[in-house]
Parts: C-alpha cells; sequence; structure tokens
C-alpha cells in the first residue's frame, strides 16, 4: 500500500477543510483498505471521521429513524430501537459480512461507497432515505448516480441517513456464498398507498423497480408479481450470475420479501 | 510516520511507524508478535483476527493509526502464567486444527463469541465463524471445540 498522511478529525468542519482531490474520508474502511492495499485507489491523505462524536449513533421520531454516518453496522442490529420500528433495517445489517466486518463497517461508508451490491444502498432507497451532509439534504432517489458513484461533492461527508419507517417491509438477498455481497437483493417497503422494490446487485446501481412497484402498489401479494418477466438487458452477468439468472432472482426474492412482510 | 501507543497484552508499547501501517504488520513486524497470522490478506479469510477494545477485528484491514489508544489483545495474550486459554485446550483436545494457519484467527473469534454468547448454538458458532476459512478440518471439530469450551468458561 502507498504512503498517505493519515489525519484524524474533530469535527466535520475540519473534515472537510482537511479534503482535497487527492484526499479520501475514512470511516470503517472495510471497502477503502482494501481497495488500497490492491492499488485500485491511491490517497495522498487520508481523513478518519470516527472520532467525530456527532456522526455515531441512533435517533428514532415518530415517523423516521436517523442513523450517524459513522455508526457500525453492529450498532443498527443489536439496537433493539431499530428492531422495533424497522426489523428489516436491523437484520440487513446483521446480514452484511461477517461479525469482524460488522465491528468496524459504517453505514455512511457502505452508501459513500455504492458498490452496486452492497446492501445498505436498498435500504436508503425503499424506505424513502434522506441524506444528511454537512452541506445540504439529498434524497436518496437523488443520491445514487451510478456504479461507485454518488451526488457528493469533493470535500462533502454524509452526516446521518434519515429512513422513512414504513407500515411493513423486508429484505431478502440472495448473497455470495464467500463475500456475503448480494448477488441479488430486493428490499419491499410499504406506505400508505406506495410500494417500493429496491434491488441491489442487479445493475451497475440500486434502483427502485417501477413494475414491480405499480403492481404491489395496486395489490399488495407476491401473486401480482409471481412469473413477472424482467428486462434483463441490463442486468451483470459475472462469474457469479448471468444476467437472465439474476432477472429471475430478483422476483423470486421480491416475492420472498413480500411474503416475509 | 506518527507514533502509535498501544496496550497489547497488557503490555504498552509505543513505536514510530508509517501511517500506512496495518495493525498485522505492526503486531508482526513491530513488535515480533507473529501469532497473528495474514493469509489472503483482503479481510476474507480471518487468520489476522485479534481482539481491539473488546471486540474482535480483522488486523490486516485497520490501520495502527486507526487504533491508537486501544487495547488489543493476540493469540499471544490468551494464556495466563503458561497455561493456555479453554478454548485452546479445547482447539488442541478436539482436532479443531490440522495446518494450524487459520487457527489463531479462529481461536480469537471463537473467544470473542463466547463474549458475547455464552452458550452459542451449532447454528450461532457457524454464522460466527462466517468470516474464519479453514481449508483443512472441515470445521466440524472446530464447531466442536467452540461448544466444549462454552463449557469450561
Amino acid at each position: 500500500m502507498k504512503d498517505f498522511n493519515y489525519h484524524s478529525a474533530k469535527d466535520s468542519k475540519e473534515a472537510s477543510q482537511l479534503a482535497s482531490s487527492s484526499s479520501a474520508f475514512l470511516a470503517g474502511g472495510m471497502t477503502t483498505i482494501p481497495s488500497m492495499k490492491l492499488g485500485l485507489a491511491t490517497y495522498q491523505d487520508l481523513i478518519d471521521i470516527k472520532n467525530i462524536k456527532k456522526l455515531s449513533g441512533i435517533k428514532v421520531s415518530g415517523k423516521s429513524v436517523t442513523i450517524g454516518a459513522a455508526t457500525k453496522h453492529v450498532e443498527v442490529s443489536n439496537s433493539k430501537d431499530v428492531k422495533k420500528a424497522i426489523p428489516s433495517l436491523s437484520s440487513l445489517a446483521e446480514g452484511i459480512g461477517d461479525p469482524q466486518v460488522r465491528n468496524r463497517g459504517t453505514i455512511g461508508g457502505s452508501i459513500a461507497n455504492n458498490d452496486p451490491s452492497a446492501d445498505y444502498p436498498s435500504a436508503c432507497i425503499a424506505l424513502n432515505a434522506t441524506i444528511h451532509t454537512n452541506e445540504r439534504k439529498i434524497e436518496a432517489a437523488k443520491f445514487f448516480k451510478g456504479m461507485f458513484e454518488t451526488a457528493l461533492k469533493k470535500g462533502e461527508l454524509i452526516e446521518a441517513i434519515e429512513f422513512q419507517i414504513p407500515e411493513k417491509s423486508s429484505y431478502q438477498k440472495h448473497p455470495n456464498p464467500a463475500s456475503r455481497y448480494a448477488i441479488v437483493g430486493v428490499y419491499v417497503a410499504k406506505y400508505k398507498g406506495d410500494v417500493n422494490v429496491a434491488v441491489t446487485g442487479a445493475k451497475s446501481c440500486v434502483y427502485n423497480d417501477k413494475e414491480m412497484s405499480k403492481a404491489l402498489s395496486g395489490n399488495f401479494s407476491s401473486s401480482s408479481i409471481n412469473g413477472m418477466d424482467l428486462d434483463s438487458s441490463e442486468m451483470n452477468t459475472d462469474m457469479h450470475a448471468s444476467a437472465e439468472f439474476r432477472a429471475s432472482l430478483v422476483v423470486t426474492q421480491a416475492k420472498k420479501a413480500v411474503d416475509a412482510c | 510516520m506518527g507514533k502509535i501507543s498501544l496496550e497489547v497484552n497488557g503490555r504498552k508499547v509505543e513505536k514510530e511507524a508509517p501511517d500506512n501501517t496495518l495493525l498485522s504488520t505492526f503486531l508482526r513486524e513491530y513488535l515480533q508478535l507473529t501469532g497473528t497470522h495474514i493469509g489472503c490478506d483482503t479481510s476474507q479469510c480471518g487468520a489476522c483476527v485479534v481482539h481491539v477494545d473488546g471486540n474482535s477485528l480483522k488486523s490486516c484491514t485497520a490501520l495502527a493509526a486507526d487504533v491508537n489508544g486501544s487495547k488489543v489483545t493476540t493469540i499471544e495474550g490468551l494464556e495466563t502464567n503458561g497455561k493456555m486459554h479453554p478454548m485452546q485446550e479445547a482447539f488442541k483436545k478436539l482436532h479443531g486444527l490440522q495446518c494450524g494457519f487459520c487457527t489463531p484467527g479462529m481461536v480469537m473469534s471463537a473467544v470473542d463469541l463466547l463474549q458475547k454468547n455464552k452458550k452459542p448454538s451449532d447454528t450461532e458458532i457457524r454464522d460466527w465463524l462466517e468470516g474464519n476459512i479453514c481449508r483443512c478440518t472441515g470445521y466440524q471439530n472446530i464447531v466442536a471445540a467452540v461448544k466444549e469450551a462454552a463449557t469450561k468458561i
């Protein structure tokens, strides 16, 4: 790994002041460090944001659950408040990687990285999340721009993610057996008069499947999407699954999610 | 370059190290604690698991600078007065290892499990050891060893 300067920021202001075109924020480091070790990314400066107190913690209000960006997966999965308000979010966190990854990895890091197979981006889309940064609030639907791309500008730091509590929800993933990343993951959330079906792992970026959302908004039953033939032309093909298999998996996982709601 | 101060296995240590020094490198090359193994180096295999402030993590995917000021326990820190930890005893008794390469990480991970769940079921043990890969044993004896240790701790 090439050398860099390590900084530990005291607050968001200091973190964004230290940021430059050759820096990265360091949270759990579960992607940043392996990427740097493999030479896929190099930075002159790493700005550690874990010690910024304001960025950790979970708050539940009547309508929403707000999770600080540096909150670890283990904290989300163990939180009684999250389990009560949005149980599917708690079980999503419990299914990320392995215990050692969950002890370090953070929700903000996962979202900022926007891996096409990551779990949390689907939760943001399904649960109508708002991403709070040190500069503005961004709706999840406008946040995830493409493979590893987000609406974040250089030096902009995610501070918290605010999820809207749904009537019912479930996240079902078909994981890669080695990495636990989603080959396909589907997060279904039902709100009054509206259903979101967020899909991760299938395409280059998380998305809300309009066809299934529409069908489920009309009739919230797995029978309404049974046998749906999704367009696989934009879906990923790799050694783990073909695009056609992924298209079929999306429907299977969505049905499982609806049945589990 | 910066000063890294840690408490490792109850002993205070302080060394200058470049900022890109991984915790695994710091333990092995600066402190000569070579019980912590580096296997895949991509945070998949778990041979490098140590405890930092009471929780297990993969030391090949943490910067030493990042855990500055923490209490670290490695496999070398488990014994007391020359006596093996009950988890180590159980791995030995039940043949929870063959080549032994993954063992330090397996043991550290399993000890962390019992800190959090005193009587884990087979499924809970297997789920917990998700991030530790063994290519010899087929895992059966590892699970048996963790269960045995749970009766002794």
